[in-house]
């Protein structure tokens, strides 16, 4: 087989940064990663690269090959015409660390605004009970590894100065798993308008074509959310029903800040947390996760409101409460 | 987390579009700025252009069609019992002065429903809007400022599910179209162009069940789908509504076509220059 031509990514914060070119040897099955592993064991030693699984589940060494926002160790070197320069470099939307390594902390901020899990009060864990269908919606979103490529190809976090803070699709299929969830008790639309921006969203779709667990993340995910906004926020007759039947509330949910920090201050001491740390708490319930105001700015203290999620929930927990069979865990998944 | 980002001019960037400010809301990130600023080989602007085109070209058309053929160079919207499905429901009062069509009764219903459709709004924003015109592929600087259905007036694309009910009315109108064409001067026929009638709302119909206001309308909005039986009912339409969901782009496409096609050939047999070979009995 021919040799791989790479043109890698070089460089750090404050020095000059370079594509550098690596001629690799091909083996059959090989993907970018074991490239950028050859590289880094037979000419640069000094390579950053982050990586863990080497199977598409971690999420770790997401990267842009081609221009194209992917995980390197599912991009088979045998897709690309070797003729041609493969070029690899971080993803662009975060902040550079060194090489192809990127800052991506700002994620599990803005993670750890949405106000997590919350079933009823009065029901014991060991009581949930839902039907399999209730949660084929919730599961697909489960399904996300937390690479961030989404993140990285949405134009809005990639492209665009913003007025407000914009969460981008990764945490917007997180709050869906959640708005979607039978026995989930908070109404997150008012954060999802406000807070999370969703406003921003043009449904151009990048984030489902690179999405390496295939989520529908705009059709099954974005839409649905902004159709429930619209419900509370942009429908006249809903609005009109609302006020009928005395539901003036379209459910206040949270009142979160996105990153109150300013530009150049440390990122906050728990950035460090892992997503899988992040995401367990979406299984436990409300009490024990009381999301944490990001930031190091005078952060208000989340304000967790009773809401109104319709009659439609009522009819869930009791259902929950009464039907014989079901799974007993807590997440979806 | 954003104190360790990069001076722009020394990543790779193009030197003379400034990047916007840095934000304490988002991640400062070194992505290339400037119009179509990609790393892509590939012919990512081949779908924008030929969407771009497709549009501008039914646009065009439906434009001529719906407002300048008929009153400018008379060429009837109707022929032989057939009707075109600009025009339906056919709203023609007496009083209408001749340069003004009809259609503009009716197809501002149809128009509003595409235009704030899911589909259509990523294939316009992507080729005309360009924001983006591919993922990961630059935008013009215009669009810093970016607010876009956050604001007036993209955030009336909110409205979607309002003309989905309104489009049910031509819907209906069209229906009924194409069942009237099957009798003509008392003797029944199933003709080329009604069996294309049949084929264009069948098309439309199922672009409107495929919609996601739709879908979200019938079921989706529901977080319990077991919770009772009306919930089951629903979660039944919505598993429908989700199954024609999933090839909303190709119905968006195939109706755009159909219509046309059928409005075409109703012109062209109005003036004779193609027949309509039918079945008559």
């Amino acid at each position: 087989m021919p040799d791989a031509h790479l043109k890698v990514f070089r460089g750090r914060p404050g020095e000059p940064s370079e594509f550098v070119d690596f001629d690799v040897p091909v083996e059959e099955g090989m993907v970018v990663l074991d490239a950028l592993h050859w590289i880094q064991g037979h000419r640069a030693p000094d390579l950053a690269v982050r990586w863990n699984c080497k199977a598409a589940k971690c999420g770790s060494c997401g990267a842009e090959v081609n221009g194209r926002p992917s995980l390197t160790c599912k991009t088979r070197l045998s897709d690309f015409d070797l003729d041609e320069p493969i070029t690899v470099e971080p993803m662009r939307a975060f902040p550079l660390i060194k090489d192809l390594v990127t800052d991506v902390s700002w994620n599990y901020a803005v993670n750890r605004t949405i106000t997590p899990f919350t079933p009823p009060e009065n029901l014991p864990q060991e009581q949930w009970r839902w039907q399999q269908r209730d949660v084929d919606r919730v599961q697909e979103f489960r399904k996300c590894i937390e690479c961030f490529l989404c993140q990285d190809v949405c134009h809005v976090l990639r492209n665009h100065e913003t007025e407000r803070a914009f969460m981008g699709p990764r945490f917007l299929i997180r709050v869906a798993s959640l708005e979607m969830h039978p026995i989930d008790q908070v109404d997150r639309r008012q954060y999802l308008k406000d807070s999370g921006g969703i406003g921003y969203c043009n449904i151009t779709k990048c984030c489902t074509e690179v999405c390496p667990e295939h989520i529908k993340i705009t059709d099954n995910g974005i839409i649905p959310l902004k159709e429930r906004v619209a419900d509370a926020y942009y429908d006249p007759l809903q609005w009109a029903w609302r006020k009928l039947r005395g539901r003036e509330a379209t459910g206040a949910g949270t009142e979160l800040p996105v990153l109150p920090a300013p530009v150049g201050a440390p990122p906050p001491p728990a950035a460090a947390t892992t997503p899988t740390d992040a995401t367990a708490t979406e299984s436990a319930p409300a009490q024990t996760a009381e999301p944490a105001a990001a930031g190091t700015g005078p952060a208000r203290p989340p304000r967790r409101v009773r809401t109104t999620k319709s009659a439609r929930q009522t009819a869930g927990r009791k259902d929950a409460a009464r039907a014989p069979r079901g799974r007993r865990d807590g997440g979806a998944g | 987390m954003t104190s360790i980002a990069p001076p722009a001019a020394q990543l790779d960037r193009p030197a003379s579009p400034a990047r916007p400010p840095a934000s304490p809301i988002k991640p400062t990130g070194t992505a290339r700025q400037g119009l179509f600023a990609t790393r892509r080989p590939d012919a990512w602007w081949i779908e924008p252009t030929i969407v771009a085109i497709g549009f501008g070209a039914f646009i065009l058309y439906s434009l001529f069609s719906s407002l300048v053929w008929e009153p400018v160079f008379h060429v009837p919207y109707e022929a032989q019992g057939y009707l075109s499905p600009f025009f339906s429901p056919l709203i023609k009062p007496d009083w209408l002065p001749w340069w003004f069509s009809p259609a503009i009764l009716i197809l501002w219903i149809p128009l509003g429903f595409r235009t704030t459709c899911y589909y259509y709004r990523k294939a316009y924003y992507r080729a005309y809007f360009v924001d983006p015109p591919a993922c990961a592929v630059g935008e013009p600087t215009i669009h810093s400022r970016y607010r876009l259905e956050a604001a007036f007036p993209f955030i009336l694309q909110n409205i979607h599910r309002y003309f989905l009910y309104l489009a049910f009315i031509p819907l209906f109108f069209l229906w009924l179209d194409a069942f009237l064409a099957l009798r003509q001067e008392g003797v029944w026929r199933i003709g080329v162009i009604g069996a294309l009638m049949f084929l264009n709302v069948a098309l439309l119909t199922g672009y409107s069940l495929s919609c996601h206001s739709f879908r979200h309308v019938i079921g989706g909005k529901m977080d319990c789908f077991s919770c009772s039986r009306g919930a089951l009912l629903r979660y039944r339409a919505w598993e429908r509504a989700t199954w024609l969901n999933i090839h909303h782009l190709r119905w968006a496409w195939a109706s755009l076509i159909s219509v046309a096609v059928t409005d075409l050939l109703i012109r062209l047999l109005a003036i004779g220059v193609i027949g309509d070979p039918a079945l008559r009995f």
